[in-house]
Protein backbone atom coordinates (compact mmCIF):
# COMPACT_ATOMS: atom_id res chain seq x y z
CA UNK A 1 0.00 0.00 0.00
CA UNK A 2 1.79 3.46 -0.78
CA UNK A 3 0.39 6.42 0.31
CA UNK A 4 -0.02 8.42 -3.26
CA UNK A 5 -2.32 5.28 -4.53
CA UNK A 6 -5.30 7.77 -5.87
CA UNK A 7 -8.50 6.02 -5.00
CA UNK A 8 -10.85 9.15 -6.12
CA UNK A 9 -10.22 11.18 -9.19
CA UNK A 10 -12.24 13.86 -10.52
CA UNK A 11 -10.91 15.64 -14.19
CA UNK A 12 -12.36 18.73 -15.25
CA UNK A 13 -15.73 17.12 -13.51
CA UNK A 14 -19.11 19.33 -13.74
CA UNK A 15 -22.12 18.82 -12.64
CA UNK A 16 -25.63 20.69 -13.30
CA UNK A 17 -28.83 18.81 -12.70
CA UNK A 18 -31.59 19.18 -16.10
CA UNK A 19 -31.80 22.67 -17.25
CA UNK A 20 -30.63 23.95 -13.35
CA UNK A 21 -27.13 26.12 -13.10
CA UNK A 22 -24.35 24.58 -12.56
CA UNK A 23 -24.10 23.27 -9.22
CA UNK A 24 -20.05 21.93 -9.70
CA UNK A 25 -17.86 23.79 -11.99
CA UNK A 26 -14.10 22.36 -13.26
CA UNK A 27 -13.80 20.68 -10.29
CA UNK A 28 -9.96 18.61 -9.93
CA UNK A 29 -9.63 16.69 -7.04
CA UNK A 30 -7.63 13.51 -6.13
CA UNK A 31 -7.74 11.45 -3.10
CA UNK A 32 -5.43 9.04 -1.71
CA UNK A 33 -5.31 6.00 -0.14
CA UNK A 34 -5.49 6.56 3.81
CA UNK A 35 -6.68 10.44 3.23
CA UNK A 36 -9.40 12.33 5.60
CA UNK A 37 -11.03 14.74 3.59
CA UNK A 38 -13.38 17.70 5.31
CA UNK A 39 -15.37 19.33 2.77
CA UNK A 40 -16.24 22.10 4.14
CA UNK A 41 -18.09 25.65 2.43
CA UNK A 42 -21.43 27.68 2.63
CA UNK A 43 -24.48 26.03 1.33
CA UNK A 44 -25.22 25.93 -2.26
CA UNK A 45 -21.15 24.72 -2.58
CA UNK A 46 -22.18 21.39 -3.56
CA UNK A 47 -20.28 19.65 -1.51
CA UNK A 48 -23.25 17.13 -1.05
CA UNK A 49 -23.31 16.62 -4.54
CA UNK A 50 -19.55 15.72 -4.92
CA UNK A 51 -20.49 13.31 -2.54
CA UNK A 52 -23.14 11.82 -4.60
CA UNK A 53 -21.42 11.84 -7.49
CA UNK A 54 -18.37 9.28 -5.86
CA UNK A 55 -21.63 7.11 -4.68
CA UNK A 56 -22.60 6.65 -8.16
CA UNK A 57 -26.23 8.12 -7.14
CA UNK A 58 -25.92 10.71 -9.72
CA UNK A 59 -23.40 10.85 -13.12
CA UNK A 60 -21.60 13.62 -13.50
CA UNK A 61 -22.56 16.21 -16.64
CA UNK A 62 -18.87 16.56 -17.81
CA UNK A 63 -15.93 15.08 -17.59
CA UNK A 64 -14.26 12.37 -15.58
CA UNK A 65 -14.67 10.58 -12.27
CA UNK A 66 -13.07 7.34 -11.37
CA UNK A 67 -13.21 5.60 -8.40
CA UNK A 68 -11.13 2.84 -6.90
CA UNK A 69 -9.74 2.62 -10.36
CA UNK A 70 -13.38 1.72 -11.82
CA UNK A 71 -16.58 4.01 -12.72
CA UNK A 72 -18.58 4.97 -9.41
CA UNK A 73 -21.25 2.86 -9.74
CA UNK A 74 -18.74 -0.22 -10.13
CA UNK A 75 -17.10 0.77 -6.95
CA UNK A 76 -20.27 0.36 -5.07
CA UNK A 77 -19.47 -2.45 -3.12
CA UNK A 78 -15.80 -1.02 -2.05
CA UNK A 79 -17.69 2.08 -0.51
CA UNK A 80 -20.02 2.95 2.30
CA UNK A 81 -22.46 6.00 2.92
CA UNK A 82 -23.51 7.57 5.89
CA UNK A 83 -26.24 10.20 5.45
CA UNK A 84 -27.03 13.57 7.38
CA UNK A 85 -29.52 11.18 9.11
CA UNK A 86 -28.86 8.09 11.00
CA UNK A 87 -31.19 6.56 8.02
CA UNK A 88 -32.01 3.47 10.53
CA UNK A 89 -34.62 0.84 9.43
CA UNK A 90 -37.94 1.91 12.39
CA UNK A 91 -39.00 -1.69 12.13
CA UNK A 92 -35.59 -3.34 12.47
CA UNK A 93 -33.59 -4.01 15.84
CA UNK A 94 -29.87 -2.22 15.94
CA UNK A 95 -28.40 -5.63 15.86
CA UNK A 96 -30.56 -6.00 12.41
CA UNK A 97 -29.77 -2.61 11.32
CA UNK A 98 -25.67 -3.14 11.41
CA UNK A 99 -26.96 -6.40 9.96
CA UNK A 100 -28.60 -4.92 6.92
CA UNK A 101 -25.89 -4.21 4.42
CA UNK A 102 -24.36 -7.78 4.87
CA UNK A 103 -27.90 -8.94 4.34
CA UNK A 104 -28.32 -7.62 1.22
CA UNK A 105 -24.65 -8.27 0.45
CA UNK A 106 -26.46 -11.99 0.46
CA UNK A 107 -24.09 -12.99 3.30
CA UNK A 108 -24.89 -15.72 5.74
CA UNK A 109 -26.10 -14.94 8.76
CA UNK A 110 -23.63 -16.66 11.09
CA UNK A 111 -21.38 -14.41 9.61
CA UNK A 112 -23.08 -11.00 9.69
CA UNK A 113 -23.89 -11.82 13.62
CA UNK A 114 -20.91 -12.24 13.94
CA UNK A 115 -19.22 -8.75 11.87
CA UNK A 116 -22.11 -6.66 13.46
CA UNK A 117 -21.78 -8.07 16.97
CA UNK A 118 -18.27 -7.12 16.78
CA UNK A 119 -18.45 -3.28 15.43
CA UNK A 120 -21.66 -2.84 17.69
CA UNK A 121 -19.22 -3.40 20.33
CA UNK A 122 -16.79 -1.26 18.82
CA UNK A 123 -19.14 1.66 19.20
CA UNK A 124 -20.06 1.14 22.34
CA UNK A 125 -23.90 -0.43 21.55
CA UNK A 126 -23.65 -4.30 22.84
CA UNK A 127 -25.85 -3.37 25.52
CA UNK A 128 -28.87 -1.98 23.23
CA UNK A 129 -29.04 -4.65 20.43
CA UNK A 130 -32.60 -5.67 20.84
CA UNK A 131 -33.63 -2.12 21.16
CA UNK A 132 -35.64 -0.41 18.36
CA UNK A 133 -33.90 2.88 16.81
CA UNK A 134 -36.92 5.28 18.73
CA UNK A 135 -35.70 3.96 21.83
CA UNK A 136 -32.18 4.90 21.10
CA UNK A 137 -30.51 9.08 21.35
CA UNK A 138 -29.50 10.92 18.13
CA UNK A 139 -25.70 9.99 19.19
CA UNK A 140 -26.41 6.20 19.74
CA UNK A 141 -28.38 5.97 16.15
CA UNK A 142 -25.84 7.70 14.56
CA UNK A 143 -23.41 4.57 16.50
CA UNK A 144 -25.52 2.38 14.65
CA UNK A 145 -25.31 4.12 11.52
CA UNK A 146 -21.46 3.90 11.46
CA UNK A 147 -21.33 0.10 12.62
CA UNK A 148 -23.68 -0.41 9.64
CA UNK A 149 -21.65 1.65 7.70
CA UNK A 150 -18.30 -0.41 8.66
CA UNK A 151 -19.47 -4.07 8.25
CA UNK A 152 -19.17 -4.19 4.81
CA UNK A 153 -15.52 -2.95 5.25
CA UNK A 154 -15.32 -0.32 2.98
CA UNK A 155 -12.36 1.10 1.66
CA UNK A 156 -13.89 4.55 1.16
CA UNK A 157 -16.37 6.48 3.83
CA UNK A 158 -18.44 8.69 2.60
CA UNK A 159 -20.21 11.06 5.17
CA UNK A 160 -22.60 13.78 4.84
CA UNK A 161 -22.63 15.91 7.72
CA UNK A 162 -23.35 12.88 9.56
CA UNK A 163 -22.81 14.97 13.12
CA UNK A 164 -24.99 18.28 12.11
CA UNK A 165 -27.41 17.14 14.01
CA UNK A 166 -25.44 16.32 17.51
CA UNK A 167 -25.01 18.60 21.01
CA UNK A 168 -21.75 19.26 20.91
CA UNK A 169 -20.29 17.09 23.48
CA UNK A 170 -21.90 14.05 21.78
CA UNK A 171 -20.10 15.56 18.14
CA UNK A 172 -16.89 15.57 19.97
CA UNK A 173 -16.94 11.82 21.78
CA UNK A 174 -18.33 10.83 17.78
CA UNK A 175 -15.17 12.72 16.53
CA UNK A 176 -12.66 10.62 18.80
CA UNK A 177 -14.66 7.04 18.44
CA UNK A 178 -14.49 7.63 14.54
CA UNK A 179 -10.74 8.09 14.45
CA UNK A 180 -10.92 5.10 16.83
CA UNK A 181 -12.59 3.27 14.27
CA UNK A 182 -9.69 4.25 11.89
CA UNK A 183 -6.93 2.42 13.59
CA UNK A 184 -9.14 -0.76 13.73
CA UNK A 185 -10.23 -0.88 10.54
CA UNK A 186 -8.47 1.50 8.20
CA UNK A 187 -10.50 3.66 5.21
CA UNK A 188 -10.34 6.40 3.77
CA UNK A 189 -12.50 9.24 4.22
CA UNK A 190 -14.91 12.23 2.70
CA UNK A 191 -16.18 13.96 5.56
CA UNK A 192 -18.94 16.67 4.74
CA UNK A 193 -19.56 19.43 8.06
CA UNK A 194 -20.08 23.26 8.26
CA UNK A 195 -18.00 22.65 11.79
CA UNK A 196 -14.78 23.99 11.28
CA UNK A 197 -13.42 22.61 14.70
CA UNK A 198 -14.48 18.84 13.41
CA UNK A 199 -12.59 19.03 10.10
CA UNK A 200 -9.43 20.67 12.08
CA UNK A 201 -9.75 17.47 14.61
CA UNK A 202 -10.66 14.94 11.85
CA UNK A 203 -8.81 15.61 8.26
CA UNK A 204 -5.51 15.91 7.22
CA UNK A 205 -6.90 17.59 4.38
CA UNK A 206 -9.46 20.25 4.26
CA UNK A 207 -10.90 21.56 1.22
CA UNK A 208 -12.87 24.66 1.38
CA UNK A 209 -15.77 25.14 -1.35
CA UNK A 210 -16.85 28.37 -2.52
CA UNK A 211 -20.70 28.25 -4.11
CA UNK A 212 -22.51 29.22 -7.09
CA UNK A 213 -21.58 27.77 -8.49
CA UNK A 214 -19.84 25.39 -6.53
CA UNK A 215 -16.08 24.74 -6.30
CA UNK A 216 -12.77 24.44 -4.54
CA UNK A 217 -11.39 27.69 -3.33
CA UNK A 218 -8.55 26.25 -0.96
CA UNK A 219 -7.01 23.42 0.39
CA UNK A 220 -5.24 23.46 3.83
CA UNK A 221 -3.41 20.23 4.87
CA UNK A 222 -3.63 19.31 8.47
CA UNK A 223 -0.39 17.69 10.20
CA UNK A 224 -1.37 16.57 13.56
CA UNK A 225 -0.55 13.22 12.59
CA UNK A 226 -2.81 9.96 12.65
CA UNK A 227 -3.39 8.97 16.47
CA UNK A 228 -5.16 12.45 17.45
CA UNK A 229 -6.81 12.49 21.17
CA UNK A 230 -9.16 14.87 22.63
CA UNK A 231 -6.35 17.11 24.23
CA UNK A 232 -5.57 18.23 20.66
CA UNK A 233 -8.58 20.84 20.60
CA UNK A 234 -7.39 22.44 23.54
CA UNK A 235 -3.92 22.31 21.67
CA UNK A 236 -2.77 26.39 20.38
CA UNK A 237 -1.79 24.23 16.77
CA UNK A 238 -5.35 23.21 16.37
CA UNK A 239 -6.55 27.00 17.60
CA UNK A 240 -4.35 28.32 14.73
CA UNK A 241 -5.02 25.79 12.18
CA UNK A 242 -9.29 26.79 13.29
CA UNK A 243 -8.56 30.28 12.34
CA UNK A 244 -6.85 29.59 9.05
CA UNK A 245 -9.63 27.60 7.74
CA UNK A 246 -12.02 30.03 9.18
CA UNK A 247 -10.39 33.15 7.55
CA UNK A 248 -10.39 30.91 4.33
CA UNK A 249 -13.84 30.69 4.77
CA UNK A 250 -14.51 34.29 5.58
CA UNK A 251 -12.90 34.98 2.15
CA UNK A 252 -15.33 32.36 -0.10
CA UNK A 253 -18.19 33.81 1.79
CA UNK A 254 -17.73 37.30 1.14
CA UNK A 255 -17.14 36.91 -2.50
CA UNK A 256 -20.70 35.24 -2.54
CA UNK A 257 -22.47 38.39 -1.50
CA UNK B 1 -54.67 18.82 20.97
CA UNK B 2 -55.01 18.16 24.41
CA UNK B 3 -56.43 15.24 25.60
CA UNK B 4 -59.38 14.65 27.63
CA UNK B 5 -59.01 13.84 31.25
CA UNK B 6 -59.70 10.44 32.41
CA UNK B 7 -63.14 11.00 33.71
CA UNK B 8 -64.36 12.45 30.84
CA UNK B 9 -63.63 9.70 28.52
CA UNK B 10 -66.42 7.49 30.01
CA UNK B 11 -68.45 10.30 31.61
CA UNK B 12 -69.23 11.92 29.14
CA UNK B 13 -70.07 9.33 26.50
CA UNK B 14 -72.56 7.62 29.02
CA UNK B 15 -74.16 10.94 29.61
CA UNK B 16 -74.62 12.15 26.09
CA UNK B 17 -76.24 8.40 25.65
CA UNK B 18 -78.72 9.15 28.89
CA UNK B 19 -79.84 12.07 27.06
CA UNK B 20 -80.23 10.24 23.84
CA UNK B 21 -82.23 7.93 25.41
CA UNK B 22 -84.31 10.59 27.56
CA UNK B 23 -84.83 12.41 23.95
CA UNK B 24 -86.23 9.73 22.60
CA UNK B 25 -88.49 8.61 25.44
CA UNK B 26 -89.43 11.75 25.22
CA UNK B 27 -90.57 12.28 21.52
CA UNK B 28 -92.45 8.75 22.34
CA UNK B 29 -94.05 9.58 25.16
CA UNK B 30 -95.05 13.77 24.34
CA UNK B 31 -95.48 12.61 20.76
CA UNK B 32 -97.82 9.38 21.06
CA UNK B 33 -95.66 7.50 18.58
CA UNK B 34 -96.80 3.70 18.59
CA UNK B 35 -94.54 0.86 19.86
CA UNK B 36 -94.99 -0.40 15.87
CA UNK B 37 -93.06 2.76 14.88
CA UNK B 38 -90.84 3.37 17.12
CA UNK B 39 -90.22 0.81 20.32
CA UNK B 40 -88.87 1.89 23.76
CA UNK B 41 -85.39 1.10 24.08
CA UNK B 42 -86.55 -1.75 26.71
CA UNK B 43 -88.54 -3.87 23.97
CA UNK B 44 -85.20 -3.91 21.98
CA UNK B 45 -83.39 -5.31 24.90
CA UNK B 46 -86.85 -7.79 25.30
CA UNK B 47 -86.71 -8.29 22.02
CA UNK B 48 -82.88 -9.14 21.67
CA UNK B 49 -83.35 -11.88 25.01
CA UNK B 50 -86.18 -13.52 23.18
CA UNK B 51 -84.75 -14.00 19.84
CA UNK B 52 -80.90 -13.93 21.40
CA UNK B 53 -80.29 -18.29 20.02
CA UNK B 54 -81.69 -16.96 16.18
CA UNK B 55 -79.77 -13.51 16.21
CA UNK B 56 -76.32 -15.88 17.97
CA UNK B 57 -76.64 -18.12 15.31
CA UNK B 58 -77.08 -15.70 12.37
CA UNK B 59 -74.51 -13.54 13.70
CA UNK B 60 -71.59 -16.28 13.60
CA UNK B 61 -72.81 -17.11 9.96
CA UNK B 62 -72.51 -13.58 9.09
CA UNK B 63 -69.33 -13.24 10.83
CA UNK B 64 -68.19 -16.60 8.64
CA UNK B 65 -69.04 -14.66 5.67
CA UNK B 66 -67.57 -11.27 6.81
CA UNK B 67 -64.36 -13.13 7.67
CA UNK B 68 -63.92 -15.65 4.34
CA UNK B 69 -64.72 -12.41 2.32
CA UNK B 70 -61.89 -10.06 4.39
CA UNK B 71 -59.75 -11.89 4.15
CA UNK B 72 -59.80 -12.60 0.68
CA UNK B 73 -59.22 -8.87 0.43
CA UNK B 74 -56.53 -8.40 2.67
CA UNK B 75 -54.38 -10.98 0.45
CA UNK B 76 -55.01 -10.06 -2.79
CA UNK B 77 -55.30 -6.50 -1.71
CA UNK B 78 -51.68 -6.80 -0.51
CA UNK B 79 -50.51 -8.99 -3.51
CA UNK B 80 -51.99 -6.46 -5.71
CA UNK B 81 -50.55 -3.46 -4.82
CA UNK B 82 -47.13 -5.11 -4.16
CA UNK B 83 -47.81 -5.56 -8.12
CA UNK B 84 -48.47 -2.28 -8.47
CA UNK B 85 -46.58 -0.62 -6.02
CA UNK B 86 -43.54 -2.59 -7.70
CA UNK B 87 -43.85 -1.19 -11.61
CA UNK B 88 -44.56 1.43 -13.18
CA UNK B 89 -45.62 0.44 -15.69
CA UNK B 90 -48.09 -1.72 -14.04
CA UNK B 91 -49.25 1.07 -11.80
CA UNK B 92 -50.02 3.78 -14.76
CA UNK B 93 -51.88 0.46 -16.52
CA UNK B 94 -54.29 -0.72 -14.06
CA UNK B 95 -54.81 1.89 -11.14
CA UNK B 96 -57.04 4.44 -12.92
CA UNK B 97 -59.08 1.56 -13.41
CA UNK B 98 -58.90 0.26 -10.16
CA UNK B 99 -60.66 3.74 -9.35
CA UNK B 100 -63.30 3.87 -11.69
CA UNK B 101 -63.87 -0.08 -10.37
CA UNK B 102 -64.28 1.53 -6.95
CA UNK B 103 -66.30 4.25 -7.80
CA UNK B 104 -69.22 1.72 -9.68
CA UNK B 105 -71.62 0.88 -6.53
CA UNK B 106 -71.49 -2.82 -5.61
CA UNK B 107 -75.37 -2.65 -5.24
CA UNK B 108 -75.40 -2.14 -8.83
CA UNK B 109 -73.51 -5.31 -9.48
CA UNK B 110 -75.14 -7.12 -7.19
CA UNK B 111 -77.60 -9.23 -9.90
CA UNK B 112 -74.25 -9.66 -11.62
CA UNK B 113 -72.40 -11.16 -8.66
CA UNK B 114 -75.55 -13.32 -8.16
CA UNK B 115 -75.20 -14.83 -11.93
CA UNK B 116 -71.63 -15.48 -11.78
CA UNK B 117 -70.66 -16.51 -8.33
CA UNK B 118 -73.82 -18.16 -7.66
CA UNK B 119 -76.45 -17.12 -4.84
CA UNK B 120 -75.73 -17.88 -1.16
CA UNK B 121 -72.46 -17.95 0.44
CA UNK B 122 -70.08 -17.39 -2.52
CA UNK B 123 -72.56 -14.65 -3.25
CA UNK B 124 -71.90 -13.24 0.42
CA UNK B 125 -68.37 -13.61 -0.03
CA UNK B 126 -67.71 -11.94 -3.24
CA UNK B 127 -69.93 -9.02 -2.22
CA UNK B 128 -68.30 -8.78 1.30
CA UNK B 129 -64.41 -8.57 -0.83
CA UNK B 130 -65.71 -6.50 -3.43
CA UNK B 131 -66.41 -3.93 -0.31
CA UNK B 132 -63.58 -3.99 1.72
CA UNK B 133 -60.78 -4.71 -0.81
CA UNK B 134 -60.12 -0.92 -2.44
CA UNK B 135 -59.62 0.68 0.47
CA UNK B 136 -56.78 -1.96 0.82
CA UNK B 137 -55.26 -1.73 -2.10
CA UNK B 138 -55.22 2.17 -2.23
CA UNK B 139 -54.08 2.38 1.21
CA UNK B 140 -51.50 -0.19 0.83
CA UNK B 141 -49.87 1.32 -2.75
CA UNK B 142 -49.53 4.66 -1.32
CA UNK B 143 -47.37 2.98 1.67
CA UNK B 144 -45.14 1.52 -1.02
CA UNK B 145 -44.49 4.73 -2.65
CA UNK B 146 -43.73 6.55 0.07
CA UNK B 147 -41.14 5.11 1.44
CA UNK B 148 -38.56 7.61 2.93
CA UNK B 149 -36.10 8.58 -0.02
CA UNK B 150 -33.30 8.59 2.09
CA UNK B 151 -33.49 4.87 3.16
CA UNK B 152 -34.12 4.49 -0.59
CA UNK B 153 -30.94 6.15 -1.51
CA UNK B 154 -29.13 3.63 1.12
CA UNK B 155 -30.51 0.45 -0.50
CA UNK B 156 -29.37 1.96 -4.03
CA UNK B 157 -25.89 2.28 -2.65
CA UNK B 158 -26.02 -0.84 -1.23
CA UNK B 159 -26.39 -2.04 -4.68
CA UNK B 160 -29.71 -3.53 -3.37
CA UNK B 161 -31.82 -5.52 -6.32
CA UNK B 162 -35.83 -4.05 -6.69
CA UNK B 163 -37.14 -7.10 -5.33
CA UNK B 164 -34.62 -6.31 -1.91
CA UNK B 165 -35.59 -3.25 -2.16
CA UNK B 166 -39.76 -4.38 -2.02
CA UNK B 167 -39.14 -6.91 0.64
CA UNK B 168 -36.93 -5.35 2.85
CA UNK B 169 -37.74 -1.25 2.79
CA UNK B 170 -41.20 -1.08 0.76
CA UNK B 171 -43.39 -3.86 2.43
CA UNK B 172 -42.17 -3.26 5.75
CA UNK B 173 -42.79 0.60 5.19
CA UNK B 174 -46.09 0.04 4.19
CA UNK B 175 -47.15 -1.57 6.99
CA UNK B 176 -48.72 0.81 9.11
CA UNK B 177 -50.96 1.84 5.77
CA UNK B 178 -51.65 -1.67 5.09
CA UNK B 179 -52.95 -2.32 8.44
CA UNK B 180 -54.84 0.83 8.39
CA UNK B 181 -56.31 0.08 5.34
CA UNK B 182 -57.46 -3.47 6.74
CA UNK B 183 -58.90 -1.22 9.63
CA UNK B 184 -60.99 0.53 7.22
CA UNK B 185 -61.84 -2.96 5.63
CA UNK B 186 -62.86 -4.43 9.25
CA UNK B 187 -65.75 -1.70 9.40
CA UNK B 188 -66.75 -2.70 5.85
CA UNK B 189 -66.78 -6.69 5.37
CA UNK B 190 -69.59 -7.06 7.96
CA UNK B 191 -71.53 -4.27 6.50
CA UNK B 192 -70.60 -5.95 3.04
CA UNK B 193 -71.71 -9.39 4.28
CA UNK B 194 -75.14 -8.43 6.43
CA UNK B 195 -75.12 -6.32 2.50
CA UNK B 196 -74.76 -9.42 0.76
CA UNK B 197 -76.95 -11.51 3.25
CA UNK B 198 -80.15 -9.08 2.32
CA UNK B 199 -79.95 -9.28 -1.26
CA UNK B 200 -79.14 -12.56 -2.47
CA UNK B 201 -80.26 -14.53 0.83
CA UNK B 202 -79.40 -18.01 1.72
CA UNK B 203 -79.99 -20.27 -1.04
CA UNK B 204 -77.68 -22.85 0.90
CA UNK B 205 -80.86 -23.68 3.04
CA UNK B 206 -79.48 -23.41 6.31
CA UNK B 207 -79.88 -20.62 9.06
CA UNK B 208 -79.10 -17.60 7.20
CA UNK B 209 -77.05 -14.51 8.68
CA UNK B 210 -77.79 -11.43 10.13
CA UNK B 211 -78.85 -9.73 6.85
CA UNK B 212 -81.04 -13.00 6.22
CA UNK B 213 -83.11 -11.86 9.64
CA UNK B 214 -83.44 -8.36 8.69
CA UNK B 215 -85.90 -9.78 5.52
CA UNK B 216 -87.40 -12.95 7.91
CA UNK B 217 -88.55 -9.94 10.78
CA UNK B 218 -89.47 -7.22 7.97
CA UNK B 219 -91.69 -9.85 6.59
CA UNK B 220 -92.98 -10.43 9.92
CA UNK B 221 -93.27 -7.02 11.34
CA UNK B 222 -90.87 -7.46 14.22
CA UNK B 223 -89.49 -3.91 14.41
CA UNK B 224 -87.99 -4.36 17.88
CA UNK B 225 -86.25 -7.72 16.35
CA UNK B 226 -85.24 -5.58 13.38
CA UNK B 227 -83.33 -2.71 16.29
CA UNK B 228 -82.27 -5.79 17.93
CA UNK B 229 -80.78 -6.99 14.69
CA UNK B 230 -79.44 -3.45 14.37
CA UNK B 231 -77.92 -3.60 17.57
CA UNK B 232 -76.28 -7.72 17.01
CA UNK B 233 -74.77 -5.87 13.83
CA UNK B 234 -73.36 -3.25 15.77
CA UNK B 235 -71.65 -5.70 18.27
CA UNK B 236 -70.22 -7.36 15.45
CA UNK B 237 -68.49 -5.16 13.96
CA UNK B 238 -66.98 -3.93 16.74
CA UNK B 239 -65.42 -7.31 17.17
CA UNK B 240 -64.33 -7.20 13.65
CA UNK B 241 -62.60 -4.08 14.17
CA UNK B 242 -61.32 -4.85 17.67
CA UNK B 243 -60.09 -7.53 16.40
CA UNK B 244 -57.58 -5.38 13.49
CA UNK B 245 -56.91 -2.87 15.93
CA UNK B 246 -55.15 -5.64 18.24
CA UNK B 247 -53.51 -6.80 15.03
CA UNK B 248 -52.30 -3.15 14.56
CA UNK B 249 -51.15 -3.17 17.89
CA UNK B 250 -49.43 -6.26 18.13
CA UNK B 251 -47.39 -5.67 14.78
CA UNK B 252 -46.68 -1.63 15.72
CA UNK B 253 -46.64 -1.15 18.71
CA UNK B 254 -42.46 -2.36 19.06
CA UNK B 255 -41.30 0.39 16.46
CA UNK B 256 -43.68 2.95 15.22
CA UNK B 257 -43.79 6.34 16.60
CA UNK B 258 -47.87 5.97 16.72
CA UNK B 259 -47.40 3.54 20.26
CA UNK B 260 -44.64 6.29 21.41
CA UNK B 261 -45.19 5.79 24.85
CA UNK B 262 -44.78 9.68 25.39
CA UNK B 263 -48.40 10.12 23.71
CA UNK B 264 -49.94 8.05 26.27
Amino acid sequence: MTAAQPIVEFRDVTKRYGDGPLVLTTLNLTVHRGDFISLIGPSGCGKSTLLKLIAGLNPPTTGELTVLGATPRAARDRQAFIFQDATLLPWLTVRKNAELLLRLRGEPEAGRRRKAAALLELVGLSHALDYYPRQLSGGMRMRVSIARALSVAPELLLLDEPFGALDEMSRFRLNEELLALRTRTPFSALFVTHSVAEAVFLSNRIVVMGAHPGRIAAEVSVDFGVVRTRELRAERGFQEKVNEVTRLLHGVEEHAV
Amino acid sequence: MKKPAGWMVWLLPVASGLCFAALWLGIKHLGGVSDWLLPTPWQILEAAAQERSRLLTAAGNTAVGALAGFSLAATSGLLLAMLIGASRVLRAAFYPWLLVLQMTPVIVLTPIIVLWAGPGFPGIVTITWLISFFPIVANTTQGLLSADHNHVGLFRMANASRWQELWHLRVPSAMPYYLAGLRIAATLAPIGAIFGEYMVGNASGGSGGLGFMVYVYNTQIKIPALFATALTSCLLGFIFVAAVSFLNWSVLHKWHDSFDRNDH
